[in-house]
């Protein structure tokens, strides 16, 4: 069953200890300057945002269909089955399609190595393999961030909203942004505060260029047939002349 | 006579003071990385490499596809004498896209991936795969030029012979990578600017791409009897002219239609940094040429042809850098080239200009009886300046 993350911004209390849990896991520097830095960047997949009392938390959305895996040419972005989205250097070319793609702008690029990958939360895709929790989920203190079956953390999060009136927005981002994605979002004030999009479509995002891409392998002979058709009416005037040039040729050496 | 001679070195220096610069801003982004060489970031990963040298390149190579077929598959005949030239910008300029993506990439070592990683889901993948192959095709659709230069005809006969293959492969194979780079960005509907973001994108991309194989066409044509003295086929490029005048009435036509559709029409009169840059392509793209080339009397002149040309084009590679660049930047980030930026797209421009005269000049790219070498002799050097302005004046 896919695993999914569920964080509710009433209950964090903006410790930060996710931020540090993530570098430590995923061995990345951690200090009081980059837990001052309110964006997720090259070496930090994620980050609390934090305006006046209210928090929010900005991590890779770990899409059911996610774009960023769809436009990689080469596959080195890949969802599993088990919810995380993968990243694999050694296949990927650097073309950063993924970033020009990815609607919630998750992908950073090692812009000044001269090896340059492209980085951002994987899910602890090890971790979950093994039947753990994602690491930021595991040192949460208060449980703000939780891990679990995405199905039933989505129903946890719709028991939350009924059950608390007028604590929440009703609405669970992640739900049904571009077709549903395996982190969640719960808040008491609107997403868009926190520069999160509010106007994403509910489609999937590669159902856009699969409706395109699909018909390509149909339309191939179709038109190399209309082609090559052309060819040959257009040409028949040719034929025509050549095989009367050899008719009169063989008449010439029969005489 | 020295008049030639003094532009001839002027445009020299300029192109050795490019290629100077070039080797230097190559050396910025392969020693010092994507980070020092660029104004690219997180929230701007694509920039003038994609939008100009990738974008805007395998955009002007179009005339290869477009005169392949009206010529090879259509037989009409009477455009035979310019498809070499079109077929050798194409080549050159698909070569030169492979060698600006290598500096794009942020691994340019492993731009062979594709061929054995595969995600036919990519429009990307499929690209490559569209990109590498039509290369290989103008390769062989640029042979004959070459054996018949070394008068190899046993090769050439065998390559005459299973020609129309290739051609039709050429053109089913740019038919589909040239939309697919507008598909590309389908997958952005809530970034791109509405303005450009559509379902229709590969059409447009597509019917842009053969406007601009039409237009760049005629602007070789002129460039060509300009500086290499060849006579002008005037009735050829008239031609072209009604040709593109349809092409782009049906682009304008489209465009309006999905914007309509769209219910974006409205945007078009607000005022805003994305309008201007819209209002200023659609000008340059469908307005202008298309004003000029109904005016019977430019429409039959050498001089109205090219400014026609000239400004197709120019509207087209705005469409693309719009594409790529302005409407992204609704997203909120901003994004301007960095002078290294602008260097290398400048020099691969040099370069394509360089090696077409090059090229040009020790193959026979032009039907023989009809070229005037103005290095030959003085005489014929001034018959070949002469001849432009008499041909661009009735
Ligand atoms: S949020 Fe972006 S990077 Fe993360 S899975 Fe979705 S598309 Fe990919
Ligand atoms: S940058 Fe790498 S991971 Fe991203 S789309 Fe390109 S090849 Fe795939
Ligand atoms: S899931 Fe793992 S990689 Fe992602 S933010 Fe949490 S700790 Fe970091």
């Amino acid at each position: 069953m896919s695993k999914g993350i569920l964080y509710d911004a009433t209950q964090c209390i903006g410790c930060k200890q996710c931020e540090q849990a993530c570098a430590t896991e995923n061995g990345l520097p951690y200090d009081d300057l980059i837990a001052d830095q309110q964006i997720t960047s090259a070496h930090k997949y994620t980050a609390i945002l934090i305006k006046d009392d209210k928090f929010m938390r900005k991590l890779c959305m770990n899409c059911d269909d996610p774009a960023c895996a769809s436009v990689c040419p080469v596959g080195a972005m890949k969802k599993t089955a088990l919810g995380p989205v993968t990243y694999d250097k050694g296949r990927c070319m650097g073309c950063r399609y993924c970033m020009a793609a990815c609607p919630f702008g998750v992908p950073k690029y090692e812009w000044e190595k001269a090896v340059p990958g492209v980085r951002k939360c994987i899910m602890c895709s090890k971790r979950v393999a093994q039947g753990k929790q994602t690491a930021c989920a595991e040192i949460c203190p208060t449980g703000a961030t939780k891990f679990g079956d995405r199905e039933q953390l989505l129903e946890e999060a719709k028991k939350r909203i009924h059950d608390n009136p007028g604590k929440y927005l009703p609405h669970i981002f992640g739900e049904t942004e571009v077709g549903g994605t395996s982190v969640m979002l719960l808040s008491s004030v609107p997403f868009n505060l926190f520069g999160f999009r509010t106007d994403l479509t509910e489609r999937a995002l590669p159902m856009y260029t699969y409706q395109v891409l699909s018909r390509i392998p149909d339309f191939v002979p179709l038109f190399g047939t209309m082609l090559g058709g052309i060819y040959w009416i257009t040409h028949r005037r040719e034929d025509v002349a050549e095989a009367e040039a050899q008719e009169n040729e063989q008449k010439g050496g029969e005489r | 006579m020295t008049v030639p001679r003094i532009r001839f070195t002027f445009w020299k220096a300029i192109f050795l003071f490019i290629m100077a610069a070039g080797v230097y801003c190559t050396f910025l982004r392969f020693f010092r990385g994507l980070g020092a060489s660029t104004n690219l970031s997180d929230q701007f990963p694509w920039g003038l490499w994609i939008g100009f040298d990738v974008m805007c390149g395998v955009m002007l190579a179009a005339g290869g596809f477009t005169l392949t077929a009206a010529v090879e598959i259509f037989n009409i005949k009477r455009f035979h004498s310019i498809v070499r030239p079109t077929i050798l910008t194409a080549f050159l300029g698909y070569l030169l896209v492979c060698a600006a993506l290598m500096y794009d990439l942020g691994l340019p070592w492993n731009i062979w991936h594709p061929l054995v990683m595969r995600n036919p889901h990519s429009v990307m993948f499929e690209v490559a795969w569209c990109v590498m192959l039509y290369t290989t095709v103008l390769a062989l659709e640029f042979s004959p030029i070459v054996l018949e230069h070394f008068q190899l005809k046993r090769a050439l006969k065998i390559v005459r012979s299973v020609m129309v293959v290739f051609v039709i492969l050429g053109v089913l194979l740019s038919t589909l990578h040239q939309s697919s780079l507008g598909t590309l960005y389908l997958i952005m509907p809530n970034k791109l600017h509405p303005f450009w973001w559509s379902p229709l994108l590969p059409v447009f991309f597509f019917v842009s791409a053969i406007a601009v194989g039409l237009a760049m066409t005629i602007f070789e044509s002129s460039m060509s009897s300009k500086y290499f003295g060849r006579e002008l086929e005037l009735p050829i490029l008239r031609d072209l002219g009604r040709v593109l005048v349809v092409v782009l009435a049906l682009y304008g036509i489209l465009r309006f239609e999905d914007l309509y559709h769209r219910g974006v029409l409205n945007l078009v009169l607000v005022s805003s940094y994305q309008q201007r840059f819209f209002l200023l392509e659609i000008f340059l793209s469908v307005a202008a040429p298309l004003g000029l080339l109904l005016i019977p009397k430019v429409r039959e002149s050498a001089q109205g042809l090219y400014l026609a040309a000239v400004l197709t084009l120019l509207g087209f590679v705005t469409n693309r850098l719009n594409v790529t660049i302005t409407g992204v930047e609704n997203a909120g980030a901003h994004y301007t080239p960095k002078w290294t930026e602008v260097v290398i797209t400048a020099m691969f421009v040099a370069l394509g200009f360089a090696i077409f005269g090059l090229v040009a000049r020790y193959l026979p790219i032009f039907p023989e009886e009809k070229v005037h070498i103005p290095a030959l002799s003085e005489p014929e050097a001034r018959f070949a300046e002469v001849v432009v302005p008499v041909h661009a004046g009735d």
